[in-house]
């Protein structure tokens, strides 16, 4: 995969304001937006920390994941696996366990996925998450040394009660909306930070060329590893707050079509550089919305055939735009100077 | 399991094995030649399905369909890769799963559009309905032998095709070095083409031989496709010969798990895929 792509990884001053910015409004949208787009903004924050998990992968370290979805999964169907009918469980402990499972499962095929590479990647990462999708859709329970784990198969499975914060009301809408935009800032505060660590230049550098870093005498495949397991555990928390958003989680959630959306939204925004995956979660959804609302054309069901709509778009984007919208919005803000950031 | 269960299942294994064999054998030559990674390869053996059926509503004849359908659908692939995929063969690998994968669903609505969302079962033509005896108690459609029949001539065709034709010979010299069999002033983008428009064959001509076993239905493709994408890491990337090993393999490991271990049998072959990337990371029969 070529460097070329992931260069904005320093992001221009401009660029920088118009985030901040964005932060600022979406912290102010429950105040002015109605409920629906208040639920469906928290639903497009939930998503960006889900595209920027694998932006770690595949804009900064070079891995497109086609099996990313599976850590999503496996966050939301722990919650689901915790919770109980009767009330509503701790997120203090909760948390910490879908984070550590997402984690866990992304270690062990992580070990078997970062020692292929290129093509290999893409559709091994693919196949395990398929592994994982059939296991949950196939089983309604599953017994495992005895004990039975609720899986729901093909139908899935209600989470009833939002988990207990204790210091804070989770079901109320407006504090559970603020609750993922600190997800939301923390998440990419951390990353950003990570980006600029040792590591995360080890990690750019390995993206680059990965003979030159092992020649250098870095453990490569460590550090693919390590990646690779962080990027499943902060996967993991937007499942864990997805399944917690909606009440629901089903096997799509693994599925091949969701992996796909992720790096679409990753593209759509532009990679490597963490902004680009929140920009992309945000427009990807934001076109979801539009496309399913179409009107009819006659006895045509516009919106019914969103699908259409959203293959021709990504065959656009693919064929006119590969730099994402972040590229563009650059170029638009840099023609005047001409700057080359 | 007693005899009859076993060779029943042997049959079953084989000729699913075999019909896998026809779509990796096309996604691994294309990637193998061109380098192109597509995620719309089965959405050709949906479009296979759905020509079948369509047409012999229309003709009443399954061969018929499949006579034109096979023409269909390589001027359909003939066109795809002029208007499209031919200026993608040199862009990133990423860049052409996502296009590939925006075909898939621009695929699927053009089906939804064009032949609605119903589940549809197309009938094994007469000469072909019977079974013949095996054992005492078992007896086997002479349809699935058909079918596994016709899928060993296709590959004894494509085996013949490429190592013993100069078309075949150009081939291989196109895959082993593109530049040089360019130099060499043999017609490149021509080869590419015809690989191409071989490959859309294999599969669409998959998913009409079998249509009247497995019926009809909108999500077929991308259920297909991820099997293939096994069957090839296994057998390695761009080597027919590993497709074929492989998918036989696969087959059976998928064909008796389901009778053996029911409860695990989805997930039988990503074992067996992980197990033999531990083994060997590049696949069996590495190119």
């Amino acid at each position: 995969m070529s460097a070329a792509k992931s260069h904005l990884e320093v992001l221009p001053r401009s660029l920088q304001v118009l985030l901040v910015l964005g932060f600022i409004a979406l912290a102010a949208f429950p105040f002015v937006g109605t409920d629906f787009y208040a639920s469906m903004v928290a639903r497009m924050m939930i998503l960006a920390i889900f595209a920027m998990s694998l932006d770690l992968l595949q804009g900064v370290t070079g891995l497109v994941s086609l099996g990313h979805a599976a850590f999503f999964g496996i966050g939301g169907y722990m919650l689901s696996m915790v919770s109980s009918d009767s009330g509503a469980v701790s997120l203090w402990w909760t948390l910490p366990v879908a984070l550590l499972a997402s984690a866990l499962f992304a270690l062990v095929i992580g070990f078997f996925v970062v020692r292929t590479r290129g093509i290999y990647f893409i559709m091994v990462t693919m196949a395990f998450a398929q592994m994982l999708f059939y296991l949950v859709f196939d089983n309604k329970d599953l017994r495992v040394f005895g004990a039975s784990l609720r899986l729901g198969g093909s139908d899935g499975m209600y989470i009833n009660f939002k988990p207990d914060a204790g210091l804070f009301d989770l079901e109320d809408k407006k504090v559970f909306y603020f609750f993922t935009l600190a997800c939301l800032v923390l998440v990419y505060a951390f990353l950003r930070r990570l980006l600029w660590s040792p590591f995360g230049r080890v990690l750019a550098g390995i993206r680059v060329n990965e003979h030159r870093m092992r020649a250098l005498g870095y453990g490569t495949f460590g550090y693919k590893l390590a990646a690779f397991t962080l990027a499943g555990a902060v996967a993991g928390l937007a499942g864990y707050l997805w399944g917690a958003q909606t009440g629901f989680v089903n096997p799509e959630l693994m599925g091949f079509h969701m992996s796909a959306h992720a790096i679409m939204m990753v593209i759509l925004g532009g990679m490597g550089n963490f902004a680009g995956a929140i920009v992309g979660a945000f427009a990807f959804e934001y076109l979801l919305h539009l496309f399913k609302d179409l009107p009819d054309i006659g006895a045509f069901r516009a919106g019914k055939h969103w699908q259409l709509w959203m293959g021709l778009f990504i065959v656009l984007v693919v064929a006119f735009a590969p730099r994402g919208l972040l590229g563009v919005a650059e170029r638009l803000l840099h023609r005047k100077g001409g700057g080359d950031a | 399991m007693d005899f009859s269960t076993f060779l029943l299942q042997l049959l079953n294994s084989v000729q699913y094995g075999l019909l896998l064999f026809m779509l990796a054998a096309g996604l691994t030559l294309i990637f193998g030649i061109m380098g192109v990674v597509n995620l719309a390869h089965g959405s050709f053996y949906m479009l296979g399905a759905y020509l079948a059926w369509w047409l012999t509503r229309s003709f009443g004849s399954l061969t018929l369909a499949i006579a034109l359908g096979s023409v269909l659908a390589v001027a359909f692939g003939l066109l795809l890769e002029r208007l499209l995929f031919r200026h993608f063969y040199h862009r990133d690998h990423l860049d052409q799963v996502l296009l590939t994968f925006g075909l898939i669903y621009v695929f699927e609505e053009a089906r939804s559009i064009f032949w609605g969302d119903d589940v549809h079962g197309v009938s094994i033509p007469e000469a072909l309905g019977a079974s013949i005896p095996l054992t005492d108690n078992l007896s086997y459609p002479v349809y699935r032998l058909f079918m596994s029949g016709l899928c060993i001539v296709l590959a004894i065709g494509l085996y013949l095709l490429i190592s013993k034709t100069r078309l075949g010979m150009k081939i291989r010299a196109g895959a082993f070095n593109h530049d040089m069999t360019e130099a060499l002033g043999i017609n490149i983008k021509r080869i590419h083409a015809i690989v191409f428009a071989l490959g859309v064959g294999l599969a669409t001509i998959a998913g009409m031989i079998a249509a009247p076993i497995s019926s009809v239905y909108p999500n077929m493709g991308s259920q297909v496709l991820i099997m293939c994408f096994v069957v090839v890491v296994i057998g390695g990337i761009g080597s027919v010969r590993g497709a074929l090993i492989a998918a036989l393999l696969v087959g059976a490991v998928d064909t008796f798990g389901k009778v053996l271990l029911p409860q695990v049998a989805g997930m039988l072959v990503y074992i067996l895929m992980a197990a033999v990337l531990l083994w060997k990371p590049e696949g069996l029969f590495k190119q």
